[in-house]
């Protein structure tokens, strides 16, 4: 059979229109494929719930660097976090992943020093994570929706989704992100390991996700958890009788580069007073 | 019609047959096994204990055919929802929506389980990379 061009497009017009209304209709029938919606999911009876989750750290509470070192082992052996060693012992920084490390306040304040300032304040500890930004510009550029905003303010991630490109390690401000640069699950002791929450792969970031997992369990942040009375809070901050509340109204708290417009929800205290 | 090197021709043609045809002269007569999955963990058979049967977050037959979707939308709802719980539609239990502490809970058995039939229609899922697979025991006789 011989065809023109005429009648080989008008055939093959018709044909695909044909074949892409069978799949539209094939697949508006299965139901697996919508998302779930209350009331076929409900949050755990436990379930904790806020509008806007934040944190205060009261550095002054941190007597020893053993204790800052306690917060952080109780956050990395929650979420698996691998721990590299060189051989010597000393931290491996090259592939380092930290969810929630200490920093000088130096450069977990920069442009807040004064000329004058002492190397003891210069180099004083500050125990820094994630901010969960109101405006984060990690959740801007991400673009594959991996990190997004969750309704109770947390910056969360989807590491299903993750594709590894770290523009988000190169928009946040504090860096706050680590890429897993090798095989995470090396170097973890089945010891450290919590068998309770995944570890991560190979090529994608990761960051603290103020304990998600642990928060609809009922359970506030391993941090927290792990801190000093009355170092670490933990609350809803739209809630006026939430103790974060309460004070960051009544006390002067600073935050990391609030000039950059992103909104942090980690307020710090120096020196605060007995209770906070 | 004269076929020129008609010997080696043929017997090219003979050997590409035998290899080509190896795969399949090879199983003549073998039955591939077919896959069985097993639900007979403990936790499971304590599950039937009781309430009677056993029984799924769905129906045998959805979850044979649709759990790969279900964990997605699973994986959905707890990470970008928040929400953990899961209603069930066929018999309206509640259920923890996670994989490593809800799923292999009591199907603590994932080669018998999960590994039988991947293995059989060669699908490699990625979900260990990530999260951790229960201990077995069977691991430690074998």
């Amino acid at each position: 059979m011989s065809m023109d061009r005429r009648q080989f497009l008008k055939i093959a017009g018709i044909s695909s229109i044909l074949g892409f209304g069978a799949t539209a209709v094939s697949s508006a029938k299965s139901p697996v494929f919508e998302t779930l919606a209350p009331p076929q999911v409900e949050p755990g009876k436990d379930a904790l719930i806020a509008k806007r989750w934040a944190m205060v750290v009261d550095m002054s509470k941190f007597k020893t660097e053993e204790d800052i070192k306690k917060v952080v082992d109780a956050c990395h052996h929650t979420h698996n976090v691998p721990d590299f060693r060189n051989p010597d012992g000393t931290a491996d920084t090259k592939f380092e992943i930290k969810w929630i490390w200490k920093e000088p306040y130096e450069r977990a304040f920069p442009g807040a020093e004064n000329t004058y300032m002492g190397e003891h304040l210069k180099d004083m500890p500050f125990v820094v994570l994630c901010n969960h930004c109101e405006n984060p510009p990690c959740v801007r550029v991400c673009p594959t929706k991996a990190t997004f905003k969750l309704t109770n303010g947390i910056t969360m991630q989807d590491m299903h989704r993750c594709i590894g490109c770290r523009f988000c390690m190169a928009a946040c401000p504090y860096g706050s992100r680590s890429f897993n640069w090798v095989d995470p699950r090396k170097t973890l002791k089945p010891e450290f390991e919590n068998k309770d929450y995944p570890t991560r792969t190979k090529g994608v970031v990761e960051k603290c996700t103020f304990c998600s997992e642990r928060l609809q369990a009922g359970k506030i942040p391993a941090c927290v958890e792990a801190a000093p009375k009355g170092a670490m809070f933990f609350g809803d901050i739209e809630d006026q009788n939430s103790e974060v509340r309460k004070i960051v109204t009544t006390q002067l708290t600073i935050r990391r580069r609030p000039e950059l417009g992103t909104g942090p929800a980690v307020y710090y205290i120096i020196g605060g007073s007995e209770h906070a | 019609m004269k076929l020129y090197d008609g010997g080696k021709i043929i017997v090219g043609l003979a050997v590409f047959l035998a290899f080509a045809l190896f795969p399949f002269y090879n199983n003549i007569g073998k039955v591939n096994a077919k896959p069985e999955p097993k639900t007979d963990t403990p936790v499971i058979q304590e599950w039937e204990k009781q309430y009677g049967k056993k029984e799924c977050v769905e129906s045998k037959e959805f979850m044979r055919m649709e759990h790969m979707q279900l964990l997605n939308n699973w994986r959905d709802s707890v990470v970008r929802e928040t929400y953990r719980q899961y209603v069930s539609t066929s018999n309206g239990k509640k259920f923890n929506m996670s994989l490593q502490t809800g799923c292999m809970n009591c199907h603590s058995n994932k080669k018998k389980f999960c590994d039988e039939c991947h293995n059989y229609m060669a699908v490699v899922p990625y979900c260990w990379d990530c999260h951790i697979q229960p201990k077995e025991k069977e691991e430690n006789k074998s």
